[in-house]
């Protein structure tokens, strides 16, 4: 687990970074959200220490940051920022394997671990390895970062709008394959966006940063249902208040029995999602297939309008 | 008919002066090596097949006004330098007798103007073929050995240049060495105080400023006038830091010199340093602290390999402009390829100054062409 307790910077007298208090659990993401300027990555850095806290500490199970090496420390937190910051004098395989190498891991043991870690983010280690940065696609070179972050198997990964510089469709993919990994590997993760809607469908947990402050702190339904106050409420655009909602929840749970025509919706997708056909293909309920049972075999769960309105109501 | 797009601009327009070099004199005969030289043409010296020879130039020229492949024009422009050499080399053991012992032949405008000519086609056709690095420096290595052959056979003796540099043998390796010593030693010796001091100004704003305006100073000094500034401070320490003397050190010769050249490769040394340490991407910079490099690894590991390229250019740069300069250090008595071109001044000896000119080009020209490559080669990888 990870706390920060009491965390501040001072520019020029001015905190830009106001006592943050958090606590990160193991294997959670948490996403600090935030406009440009609201110290967001200021934050960030300091819990690697690539910037220096004026007050407050940051404990690693316990163990104060400060009492640690800097290099040691700094070993210990994968890192991925927005520019993937790859070295680029160096094969794909030579960047992954950087902090297992500065960790003095054997020659076999790194060749192993940086074809797991290629592997686990698609990329064919024969293909891939030998290339240099430069000869990547913007989303195959994040990926290449993230995995570079995770090689060392740290104790918390730092992440610095990782996705911000894709286009949306390679966007949303990088997001599912960070969820994945993180399931896989159990990574702690703290990323920093000012997108909302990342935040929303990305974090266990969420802090809203304005100003130096952490304004708010929890799960994402409390965020999008009980704004703590009006700055919060403007992140979440007021009319965007109840898609964001239905966006958070699976419709797994709310299935009736019954039929209903026309195409179906699977049972993972989450009750926006259902919304949107329903308005798209002007029905009030839609069958709920297992796409991978039998996309065409006779539909007797259903979801229904009403269900879906009554869920989305403010309580 | 040539259709009028078969035609090459270059080709075109060199076979003129090409043309024109058949009506210069051929070669220049002199009765002693200070004397007026007597020209002579082609057909003088080698009777009827001078005009052959001069059919065959002028086809040649011919068929490089038409477009043809680099590859042929590489070949043909080859042979045709190597050729002329060849001919030039013959005209002058056919003219020796006629002034021996004391006369000298050497090429007459003519014949420099045909190898001029026949050079930049090949320079030109070789730019076109846009051969690899490694390939560039195998043709440079390729052309200076080939003329060094050339010479050592034995062919060129009887051209004045050639019968000064057997005149000379000895002295000119020395000065050779001299010459060396005095441009890469005082690069070296450049690099050692200059990439501190570039490291020092790309991590510091406070001292970049006033770093850059001494340098830019020391610059602008005349090269003539710092070479005899040299010779008042080094005198001093001379006459009066015991040992200094024993150890070489004096306010003429090789000391003034070197220091000299180690101020005026100051500059570029430290700003390209400079600049190529501060042009690391900061995200990949950024990157590598948090990654938990220490200092000593991120300069070895990141800054230095990623600031290579840049830092080549600036030993290029360094160093073509020290193999010139060396030369005026012979005005001081440092030795070097220079002593043979200020003799040559002196003496109205122009054979002299060519033997002290031409290895000075070809020296700074091959240095160059492998500082070119190590710089090509190491930007190959990343960009």
């Amino acid at each position: 687990m990870i706390e920060i307790k009491g965390l501040s910077k001072i520019y020029n007298g001015e905190r830009v970074v106001d006592h943050a208090d958090m606590q990160l659990e193991t294997g959670t993401i948490t996403v600090i959200v935030g406009t440009s300027g609201s110290g967001k990555s200021t934050l960030l850095r300091m819990i690697n220490r690539l910037i220096d806290a004026d007050e407050g500490t940051v404990l690693i199970d316990g163990q104060d940051t400060r009492d640690m090496g800097l290099d040691a420390l700094r070993r210990r937190i994968g890192y991925v920022i927005q520019d993937h910051g790859l070295f680029p004098h160096w094969t794909v395989a030579r960047n992954v394997a950087t902090v297992p190498k500065l960790l003095g891991w054997s020659a076999p043991d790194i060749k192993a671990r940086v074809r797991e870690m290629l592997e686990t983010f698609q990329l064919d280690p024969d293909r891939y390895g030998p290339r240099f940065p430069h000869e990547l696609s913007g989303g195959q070179a994040q990926r290449v970062g993230v995995a570079r972050a995770l090689a060392a198997r740290p104790d918390m990964l730092l992440m610095d709008e990782p996705f911000g510089a894709l286009d949306p469709v390679i966007r949303a993919q990088a997001q599912d394959e960070l969820r994945t990994v993180q399931k896989q590997f159990g990574a702690t993760v703290l990323m920093v966006t000012h997108d909302m809607a990342e935040a929303l469908s990305l974090g266990d947990k969420i802090a809203v940063m304005n100003a130096g402050k952490i304004v708010q702190i929890g799960p994402p339904e409390e965020i999008v249902t009980r704004p703590a106050n009006p700055f919060v409420r403007s992140l979440i655009a007021a009319t965007d208040r109840p898609f964001r909602r239905l966006a958070l929840i699976g419709l797994e749970d709310h299935i009736v029995s019954g039929t209903a025509q026309g195409p179906a919706i699977a049972p993972d997708a989450s009750l926006a999602d259902a919304l949107s056909q329903m308005i798209w293909s002007g029905r009030d309920a839609l069958p709920v297939v297992d796409a991978q049972t039998a996309p065409d075999a006779p539909a007797h769960k259903i979801i229904t309008l009403r269900d879906v309105l009554r869920l989305g109501q403010a309580q | 008919m040539i259709n009028r797009a078969r035609i090459d601009r270059l080709g075109f327009w060199l076979f003129w002066p090409g043309m024109a070099a058949l009506l210069l004199p051929f070669a220049g005969v002199r009765r002693s090596r200070i004397a007026l030289p007597d020209a002579q043409s082609l057909s003088n010296t080698f009777g009827n097949w001078g005009y052959v020879a001069g059919a065959v130039y002028l086809a040649v020229l011919l068929a490089f006004v038409v477009r043809l492949s680099p590859v042929w024009r590489v070949g043909l422009g080859g042979l045709l330098c190597v050729a002329l050499v060849l001919v030039t080399g013959r005209g002058a053991h056919l003219l020796a007798p006629d002034v021996a012992p004391y006369g000298r032949v050497s090429p007459g405008a003519g014949a420099w103007l045909a190898l001029a000519v026949a050079g930049l086609l090949w320079a030109d056709a070789m730019v076109r073929l846009r051969p690899p690095p490694l390939w560039r420096l195998a043709t440079g290595g390729a052309v200076l050995g080939g003329v060094c052959t050339l010479i050592a056979s034995g062919y060129l003796d009887d051209l004045s240049v050639i019968v000064e540099y057997h005149n000379r043998a000895r002295s000119f390796w020395s000065e050779a060495r001299a010459h060396i010593l005095l441009a890469l030693g005082s690069f070296g010796v450049a690099c050692l105080i200059g990439l501190p001091l570039g490291l020092w100004a790309a991590k510091s704003r406070a001292i970049r400023g006033p770093l850059a305006s001494v340098l830019t100073g020391l610059q602008t000094i005349p090269s003539i006038a710092m070479f005899g500034l040299m010779i008042v401070p080094l005198g001093w320490v001379a006459a009066n830091v015991p040992g200094a003397g024993a150890i070489g050190i004096s306010g003429i010769g090789m000391a003034p010199a070197f220091l000299a050249l180690v101020l005026y490769a100051l500059l570029p040394v430290v700003s390209n340093t400079e600049a190529g340490l501060r042009a690391v991407p900061p995200a990949t910079e950024e990157a590598a602290r948090a990654m938990g490099l220490n200092a000593r690894q991120r300069l070895w590991q990141v800054e230095i390999p990623l600031a290579l390229p840049v830092l080549l250019t600036g030993a290029r740069i360094v160093l073509v402009q020290n193999i010139g300069l060396a030369t005026v250090g012979a005005l001081i008595g440092a030795g070097g390829f220079g002593a043979f071109v200020f003799q040559g001044l002196g003496q109205s000896a122009v054979d002299l100054i060519l033997l002290g000119t031409i290895p000075t080009v070809a020296l700074a020209f091959m240095t160059a062409l492998l500082l070119d490559t190590a710089v090509a080669l190491c930007r190959k990888d990343h960009r």
